[in-house]
């Protein structure tokens, strides 16, 4: 019973704030390019849906591979600061770098060296960009925080460096890599559309230059549709990542095991 | 079986100091002593996780034993099954997959955990988790058994079981036992021998022979361990009030 209100009680107050809006907007006469009702929204969504779903899939693309080029070089890293402290000493504060300078500031220059013709490619790689710190920075965590005891136990039965990171580094990071991951996707998909919206229309059809487009013509009812599927996109991924997240802790992590007795 | 010869041991500072003792094949050993006496470093040095600043650490016929550690938490992998978790020693020495499961199997029937071979550690008691620790030591037939206060977490009743177990498993593969533990009663129940350390920096300061007339549950109950715990519980009195 309990389960079902969890469920019901997010959906009763989506309906309600639609039928709020709904209403306010019929009731003081705002003009649809101001602010259109969600039925106007619905409708737009039903008429460009076509164009609306190719754009959402080509930013889907990108921010997908931004996502896996992002796992694997965050991934890359960790593991390398974890075999050398030096290393790590001289890397991480130039990975912080790529952390603090916003991704609107250095486009321009992306751009400009993957060249205007290669839009696309500047835009995974702002995305990339955007998306592999939090993995990078969580998975570190992870591997450091390997209990000592453990390390001890492998150290005593002459584990070599490889046994130590796959048998026991990989798998105690795994919570860590996973909670960096379900940020980094997210990331990901807010850095292509940044990157998209910087490199301006016509480089990319992706979802920000159907808001741009939408905008410029005054069809603000498409550019809140195209809203509606951006935020859809980012919430399935989330989705997806956290069904991941339970299906490979769900036997041992306590973070999955909160109606255990 | 393995030889402290005018070990010292200092991180910050100095934590052992002129460590002499000799460890006999075969000996149940309990070491007494208060919170930072060097108690548990005497364990890693022993292990060869680490190294002592001066003096040496030998071993009989100059080969280091095999050794099995049981750390104060069970230190189990939770992301590994009970089966998984006993294997891992023999899996890291390279021992095949069918010959590991066929051995822990063994160790898992010894330590009393059959039909748990599948679950997890978030799914055992604490006793039982220490019974997997147990079992993941001694998979590998080690020589030498490092316990570091093994059984501090657990309720009385789960230890006294777990102290009977121990004893019965020592008794019957005859390994060296080095246990560190804060409590006066198991140490003189389990060892044959006891030794005491001073506050930090540790030194010995009692090395005392247990002579047991049984080790049956009657002499858990009897006057002669009454005494004996007695003896031990005021040097060790004696030095954390000194």
């Amino acid at each position: 019973m309990k389960n079902i209100s969890n469920y019901l009680a997010p959906i009763i107050a989506l309906i309600a704030l639609l039928a709020i809006w709904e209403i306010f907007v019929y009731s003081s006469n705002i003009p649809i390019y101001i602010l259109p009702a969600p039925t106007d929204i619905f409708l737009s969504l039903q008429s460009n849906f076509k164009d609306l779903l190719g754009s959402a899939l080509i930013t889907l693309r990108i921010t997908i591979y931004a996502f896996v080029i992002a796992f694997f070089v965050s991934l890359f890293l960790a593991i390398v600061f974890s075999l050398s402290n030096i290393l790590e000493s001289s890397l991480y504060p130039i990975t912080v770098i790529f952390q603090v300078t916003p991704v609107v500031a250095i486009a321009p220059l992306i751009l400009i060296w993957v060249g205007l013709d290669n839009a696309e490619l500047a835009i995974l790689i702002l995305s990339v960009i955007v998306a592999f710190f939090p993995m990078l920075a969580n998975t570190n965590l992870g591997f450091k925080s390997v209990d000592q005891n453990l390390l001890d136990l492998f150290l005593l039965n002459g584990a070599s460096k490889w046994q130590i990171l796959s048998k026991l580094r990989i798998p105690f990071a795994l919570p860590y890599i996973l909670t960096g991951m379900k940020t980094s996707i997210g990331l990901a998909l807010i850095g292509t559309v940044v990157a998209e919206f910087v490199a301006g229309t016509g480089s990319s059809k992706g979802l920000a230059w159907t808001i741009i487009e939408s905008g410029n013509r005054l069809d603000i009812s498409k550019l809140f549709a195209g809203l509606m599927l951006l935020i859809l996109l980012g919430i399935t991924l989330f989705m997806l990542m956290t069904a991941i997240e339970r299906n490979l802790l769900k036997r041992w992590h306590e973070s999955t095991q909160e109606n255990r007795g | 079986m393995l030889k402290f010869t005018n070990v010292f041991k200092n991180y910050d500072k100095s934590v052992l100091a002129d460590i002499n003792m000799e460890v006999e094949e075969g000996e149940f050993i309990s070491i007494l002593g208060p919170s930072g006496s060097g108690k548990s470093t005497i364990l890693r040095l022993a292990s060869k996780l680490i190294k002592p600043s001066r003096g040496k650490i030998s071993y009989q016929r100059n080969k280091p034993p095999s050794i099995g550690f049981v750390f104060q938490d069970a230190t189990l992998m939770p992301w590994r099954n009970v089966l998984d978790n006993i294997i891992l020693p023999l899996e890291l020495k390279g021992v095949r997959r069918n010959i590991s499961t066929k051995k822990a199997a063994e160790w898992i029937m010894k330590v009393g955990l059959e039909g748990k071979e599948n679950s997890f550690p978030g799914e055992l008691s604490g006793g039982q988790k220490m019974r997997v620790s147990l079992a993941r030591s001694m998979v590998t037939d080690c020589d030498l058994l490092l316990l570091d206060e093994p059984f501090a977490a657990l309720d009385e009743i789960t230890r006294r079981k777990l102290e009977e177990d121990l004893l019965k498993i020592w008794k019957r593969e005859k390994f060296t036992i080095l246990l560190v533990t804060h409590s006066v009663s198991e140490a003189v129940y389990l060892s044959e021998r006891v030794i005491v350390l001073s506050m930090g920096p540790g030194k010995i300061i009692s090395d005392k022979k247990i002579f047991k007339e049984n080790f049956d549950q009657d002499f858990r109950n009897s006057q002669q361990l009454f005494d004996l715990n007695k003896t031990v519980y005021n040097l060790l009195a004696r030095e954390e009030n000194s």
